[in-house]
């Protein structure tokens, strides 16, 4: 547009002038390759993260955040992407549906993010996901809800980064009833992260000729557990336990207490003390006992140079804590996948040569077109297969023993054991 | 100009702004006002009990979320279409108002806010029991495919502003018809001295308990709204949080007047918008406004404009 085509008075200051003119002779000097360079977008790349800053998720957002910031930093150094450096903007959802679909309307209308990304709370992922449906921005989550996958949301919501409860529950089943023993009581919290537990659970160890004989629910409000232990039936081979919440500390001491020295097999979700400290007084008992891991919490003694480069970018211990503070215990088996997530991103937009929010629905294609992710620094949690028909990726589960007041990890299920029938195919839904 | 011609001059005058600013605001705000436009239903509804009939309430999620679900789980598991799946969650808020009312008008001060808590921890706990149906605290999406109402859709932001501005107006100019009736000056009575007015022959049982369930039908039909336009149900919003929220709101914007709900949605809505982008203790900040709010203007804000300026403001 020029002054001559229209009525509307331009104005043009001194200085906007001058940086025009100065650019316009610096492109004119530099070789043809570095002008092309200069001819795409400088603009940074805006990831939107949706951060549980606040409420219930409050501990695992810190960490979130800690392992987003730790890859971006590295995917910047190594040029960016589509040369092009990425930027995070944050905002706290108050680990609150309400909040969370109001956070991913202001990225997408008012900071105008290119996508948004990082809710890890299921109830904050279905609250937000129609909007990002509606307003066509990719929403990239690490939740490990089976939400995505059951076919519940939309096209434009993925989980490339993280493996879902349904395929993890799965996983287990073989080796619990192989190694622990056929007939399980299960003990889980009342509400539908705890459901899901019990109806994938039952249904697996059922088809692996095991027994499900007890089923205690836990209402969320409860703060003592005593009344629910003498329940367990007598003939337990195996306690399944999985917790969330303030409570789960308390839960596990008292499950110590009730049994003694005397227990059934014991094999729980690392949920029920995730971010928490296995060396707390009071967990004494749960040495010998199993647990279910996304992502191996100590080093294990054939470390790969994965996890070693993860910890290292990251600052993480040998034992899964700050470098800084080794009383500060991170989420190990969820944050991973942020910094999966962040390195499929990478891949996605740079297979749809992503340039702006135009090409959103590039994107989209680009990563359901994405099958195999090879074990590696982008993705050390293990070598994952991604199945763009459900927005789902699957990959290999860890079992591990608490020895000596560490987690080694006995057995690895393969990803075969994780795979189940897809329930949707988002591909079938327009952009 | 007489009073009457006054109000209606102010509140058709709001009504008029809010729907030019529909086709003037950038995305963001128009998104965000068609929220503050469902929630300020909700409080206006909520005001109608506490700000004019003197009843706290510690448990209008409960409301809320009977709108949220009965309209939710209509549709999910009777495939009701949109509009009549909005009618069974009004139905839905009517009849838990009546029946909550009904056993929670036996007690009367703290004891009326105590049981109305238990009722709202009753219904949310109901809620997270009966998961199979509602997916307990995760909630469930509700299509956009079927978010149609009369032919228009309510995903669209321009649509869904112009049905929220709609339900805005219909409790606003309802609850403002019903304050100047007889019925709602009764209310206003039992508010400022209950034994006088039972003294005078009214039923004041009667009132009470009809300010109950139009309070609760009103903040049932934001639930239903608020699904509908917004596409999800879940359990947090019949959590206590959002029972304490509306009273705030109303208390910031003026308990006892027609626009102060819809005054302190907007502002505490801003207050978090804006304060969250700067800081992490953004609730701090908010904690600090209201207090300061409480100490200098204790009748809220549209209160003191009463005081101070209009005092002919219902």
């Amino acid at each position: 547009m020029s002054a001559a085509d229209t009525s509307k008075p331009v104005s043009t200051s001194r200085r906007k002038a001058l940086k025009t003119l100065a650019a316009g002779a610096g492109a004119a000097a530099l070789p043809m390759w570095a002008r092309f360079a200069q001819a795409q977008s400088s603009e940074p790349i805006r990831i939107g993260f949706q951060k549980h800053a606040t409420g219930i998720g409050a501990a695992y957002g810190r960490w979130y955040d800690r392992t987003t910031q730790a890859a971006v930093k590295l995917i910047n150094e190594a040029g960016g992407i589509n040369g092009r450096p990425v930027e995070i903007i944050t905002e706290d959802d108050g680990t609150d549906p309400k909040r969370g679909a109001e956070v991913v309307e202001k990225f997408a209308t008012q900071y105008k993010t290119d996508i948004v990304f990082g809710t890890l709370f299921s109830h904050v992922v279905i609250g937000s996901a129609p909007r990002a449906g509606e307003l066509k921005i990719p929403y990239f989550v690490v939740s490990e809800g089976h939400h995505v996958a059951s076919g519940a949301l939309n096209r434009w919501t993925l989980q490339p980064g993280i493996t879902d409860v349904k395929s993890q529950v799965q996983a287990m089943a073989p080796f619990v009833k192989e190694n622990l023993g056929k007939k399980v009581t299960m003990i889980f919290p009342d509400f539908a992260f705890g459901h899901d537990h019990r109806d994938f659970f039952s249904a697996a160890m059922k088809a692996q000729g095991g027994e499900i004989v007890g089923l205690i629910a836990i209402p969320p409000t409860e703060t003592s557990f005593t009344r629910y232990f003498p329940k367990i039936p007598r003939e337990t081979e195996v306690i399944y336990h999985v917790m969330v919440g303030p409570g789960v500390l308390t839960f596990v001491k008292e499950m110590g207490e009730f049994f003694g020295p005397s227990s059934p097999e014991i094999f729980g979700f690392i949920d029920s003390l995730e971010a928490v400290d296995l060396n707390s007084p009071g967990l004494e008992f749960l040495d010998g006992t199993y647990f279910w891991e996304g992502y191996p919490r100590y080093v294990q003694p054939d470390q790969t140079p994965y996890d070693r480069f993860y910890r290292a970018a990251v600052g993480l211990d040998e034992n899964g804590a700050a470098l800084e503070d080794p009383r500060d215990v991170a989420t190990m088996a969820h944050m991973f996948g942020c910094w999966e997530t962040l390195h499929v991103i990478k891949q996605g937009m740079e297979a749809a040569d992503y340039q702006g929010p135009a090409d959103r629905a590039r994107l989209i294609e680009a990563v359901e077109a994405i099958t195999d992710m090879p074990h590696s620094n982008e993705h050390p949690q293990g070598a994952k297969l991604f199945n763009g028909r459900t927005h789902q990726v699957f990959g290999p589960q860890y079992i591990s023993k608490v020895t000596g007041g560490k987690l080694l990890v006995t057995h690895t299920a393969p990803i075969e054991d994780t795979l189940y029938p897809d329930e949707v195919d988002y591909t079938t839904q327009p952009l | 100009m007489s009073e009457t011609a006054r109000i209606l001059a102010l509140h058709a005058g709001l009504v008029a702004l809010l729907l030019v600013l529909n086709f003037v605001l950038p995305a963001y705000p128009q998104g965000n006002l068609a929220r503050i436009m469902v929630l300020a239903s909700y409080a206006i509804g909520y005001n109608v009990l506490f700000g004019y009939t003197g009843l706290l309430s510690l448990g209008h999620a409960m409301f809320f979320a009977a709108g949220m679900y009965g309209m939710g789980l209509s549709m999910r598991h009777l495939g009701f279409p949109a509009g009549p799946a909005l009618l069974a969650g009004l139905g839905a808020g009517a009849a838990l108002s009546l029946v909550v009312g009904l056993l929670a008008l036996r007690t009367a001060g703290v004891a009326f806010m105590i049981v109305t808590l238990m009722f709202a921890q009753a219904v949310y706990l109901a809620i997270l029991l009966f998961g199979k149906y509602t997916r307990g605290d995760e909630g469930f999406v509700i299509p956009q495919a079927d978010r149609v109402l009369a032919g228009i859709d309510l995903s669209d932001p321009f649509n869904r502003y112009f049905v929220a501005l709609a339900l805005f107006s219909f409790c606003l100019f309802s609850v403002l018809w019903l304050i100047r009736r007889p019925a709602g000056r009764v209310l206003v009575a039992i508010r400022e001295n209950e034994e006088r007015a039972r003294l005078l022959g009214y039923d004041v049982f009667a009132h009470k308990l009809g300010a109950v369930v139009a309070s609760g039908t009103i903040s049932a039909l934001a639930g239903a709204f608020y699904g509908l336009l917004f596409g999800y149900a879940g359990a947090s919003f019949a959590a206590v949080q959002y029972s304490i929220l509306p009273l705030l709101w109303v208390l910031l914007g003026g308990a006892g007047t027609i626009i102060g709900p819809f005054i302190g949605t907007l502002f505490m809505f801003y207050l978090i918008d804006l304060t969250s982008g700067l800081t992490s203790a953004y609730m701090l900040i908010a904690g600090v406004a209201l207090v300061l709010l409480t100490l200098f203007a204790p009748q809220g804000l549209a209160g003191e404009l009463r005081k101070r300026l209009w005092r002919w403001l219902p």
